[in-house]
């Protein structure tokens, strides 16, 4: 048995901008509305690299600097998981295009941004962090799998831990073979031990679950089936309540986990 | 951390299949390296092939993950009884406790290539209808192969960290354990050639023309390889036995293709990765080594800082060529063999020393006792990983 403290939340999806303005929603005390989310520049990149960045980096940076506002800020000595099943896939398009005819030209920027860890990198760069940072994709479970490295990352530093997780939708012709519906993010801060503010919930973790738990509301489990990253919504319902319950994320291999929650 | 046991491991690359033909490529300085002519890439340089990947058959049930690296992965899993011991590890502890950590940095990326190729070709408006996405190019689709081809249900994930991806999966298969997620872990790694690295790299400017020559007053830049390992970690290693001893990991926090020039990231990992373990006593180290001006002027930088000018090390890469995401495994691999053989390889293709480099590069393999390897590995993002691979207390 595993468990961790959650200090904070952040979310970046349509309709889920942000995780205070999220809450009623969440909680189900408001109806659900699809928005599209406005361009974002992060807010913590410095010129340079917010130039480079990809539109996949900032999902990751906006649903990053939501949890870190609720922590109140410090994020240099946090270590981080950061989880996409898909990493980038327009940038993927851009090379696997160009490479596809002659002369054979693909944009430096365009390599370096198509490491499976390109958002990791820059958020080391953009908050100055020397820690730890690992980047790690199980498909449709990378929600789940990011959670377990960063509870166990957490234990093993005993400091807190960064989770992003977070996907972009493909061009075409790549959509029609990774149909993902829309782009969000999801971010943890978690910790071994509660510390001096009040966390949000302390969770403990068993893997010998089954099946999955799918979200309250209708609208939520929709967005839940189609992204990676939302399949956090579950949890993210059950922290935003403030109620103890658990429910079950689909794990990797032929396992499910089973997350209790006490607020 | 906790020492974890070596119980098993096997490694394939442009040197051969299996543990067996590595050793004999380090003793004979037989490079595994030759003449760019992957496909048809028009690229003068040098690379790492794995010969034979053309007649590697998938077991049928998993066909629909055919790719260049799941084939890769399938013929280096194919060694060294690899397959043997997981099936006893698994019989022993039961299939969903042993958890499966593979690195790679562009799985299986040469099909999607190949799908664009066919749409631009026939000017279609789609992708062909053969191609998996899922099964191929994601990037878990390697971890997912190697899972169900060795038979397990436990955790698994691809660990995608660019060039340190299979020196993190130590560290990540270690905490996991330590978590209680699992009893013991499938680690490993395999990247494949394509020509998304093949012409990324280039347009970096970061590929020689020449063959990779680390540590060289000369050198221009590396030779990417292909390769495939793995190992089986498993917790209370026999005293004396091959066991992991300590991984560290950090940011450089400075560029995303570029080092830190002062190594400070790279002496945090190494540091971190003694720190589990304070009493080892490093005999060697691996280098990352990739045999472009900046990696091998700042891990130098970082070496000599931590251990002085005395301590021998090389890189393997003038053997492999750079593996990429493998890059970690492979390296692990030959510190064990180090370990086991006593002996150190030298730094092969290296001619003239880069006199501003301050380290004791091999320029000749040694024969003698090693108590412990370190095996470093730093990947884009400026992310670092080291890894301490030594005999059980």
């Amino acid at each position: 048995m595993t468990d961790c403290f959650v200090k904070a939340v952040g979310i970046a999806a349509p309709g889920l901008g942000g995780w205070t303005a999220s809450l009623p929603v969440l909680s189900g005390a408001a109806a659900y509305a699809y928005q599209a989310e406005t361009p974002y520049a992060p807010a913590l990149l410095p010129p340079n690299e917010r130039r480079r960045a990809t539109a996949t980096v900032r999902q990751a940076f906006r649903a990053a600097e939501d949890a870190l506002a609720a922590a109140g800020g410090e994020a240099r000595e946090l270590a981080s998981v950061f989880a996409s099943s898909d990493a980038d896939m327009a940038v993927l398009h851009r090379i696997c295009a160009a490479l596809a005819q002659l002369p054979r030209v693909i944009s430096p920027t365009d390599f370096h941004n198509s490491v499976h860890n390109a958002a990791s990198g820059y958020w080391s760069i953009a908050v100055q962090s020397m820690a730890p940072t690992t980047t790690l994709s199980a498909y449709d479970a990378s929600f789940t799998a990011g959670l377990l490295e960063a509870v166990a990352l957490a234990r093993e530093r005993s400091g807190d831990v960064l989770l992003v997780a977070y996907d972009s939708g493909a061009p075409p012709p790549l959509a029609a073979k990774r149909p993902l519906a829309l782009s969000a993010g999801v971010a943890l801060i978690i910790g071994r031990y509660a510390g001096s503010a009040q966390p949000l919930a302390r969770l403990t973790f068993d893997l010998a679950g089954d099946g999955e738990t799918p979200c309250v509301h209708p609208e939520l489990e929709r967005l839940r089936v189609g992204h990676p990253a939302l399949r956090a919504l579950p949890l993210l319902e059950l922290l935003a309540a403030r109620r103890a319950g658990s429910v079950t994320l689909r794990g990797t291999g032929t396992l499910s986990v089973e997350i209790r929650c006490e607020p | 951390m906790k020492p974890l046991a070596i119980s098993s491991y096997t490694v394939t690359s442009a040197m051969g299949r299996g543990r067996a033909a590595h050793v004999e490529g380090l003793r004979s300085e037989r490079t595994g390296l030759a003449a760019q002519n992957f496909e048809d890439a028009q690229l003068p340089c040098w690379i790492g092939a794995v010969a034979g990947l053309e007649s590697i058959t998938l077991p049928r049930p998993l066909a629909s993950f055919d790719c260049r690296n799941n084939r890769l992965a399938e013929l280096a899993l194919a060694h060294d009884g690899f397959l043997d011991a997981v099936g006893a590890a698994r019989a022993r502890l039961g299939a969903r406790r042993i958890g499966v950590f593979i690195g790679t940095s562009t799985s299986g990326v040469r099909q999607t290539e190949l799908a664009y190729r066919e749409r631009a070709t026939l000017s279609l408006d789609r992708l062909p209808d053969w191609f998996d996405y899922r099964t191929t190019q994601n990037t878990f689709s390697i971890a997912e192969y190697a899972r169900l081809r060795l038979g397990l249900e436990g955790m698994t994930v691809a660990i995608s960290a660019a060039c340190a991806s299979s020196a993190k999966v130590f560290a990540s298969a270690a905490r996991a354990i330590e978590a209680g997620f699992c009893d013991a872990a499938v680690v490993g790694g395999v990247d494949s050639l394509c020509l998304t690295t093949l012409y990324g790299f280039n347009a970096l400017q970061l590929v020689s023309p020449d063959i990779c020559r680390p540590a060289d007053a000369e050198r221009k830049g590396l030779s990417i390889g292909e390769a495939g390992g793995f190992a089986l970690l498993t917790p209370r290693p026999e005293p004396g036995s091959a066991a992991c001893l300590g991984c560290g990991e950090s940011s450089d926090a400075h560029h995303m293709s570029q080092p830190r020039p002062d190594g400070a990231g790279a002496v945090d990992a190494m540091r971190a990765a003694l720190g589990a373990h304070p009493t080892a006593r490093v005999s060697y180290i691996n280098l990352h080594g990739t045999a472009t001006p900046a990696n091998d002027a700042a891990e130098d930088t970082a070496v000599t800082a931590l251990f002085g000018t005395e301590l021998p090390c090389s890189s393997t890469k003038g053997w492999t060529g750079h593996t990429l995401g493998a890059a970690g495994i492979v390296e692990a691999a030959f510190s064990l063999l180090a370990l086991e053989q006593g002996f150190m390889p030298r730094s092969l293709n290296t001619r003239v020393p880069d006199p501003a480099l301050r380290a004791a590069v091999l320029l000749e393999s040694r024969a003698q006792r090693i108590d412990c390897v370190l095996s470093n590995s730093f990947g884009f993002g400026g992310t670092n990983c080291s890894v301490l691979l030594g005999r059980a207390p």
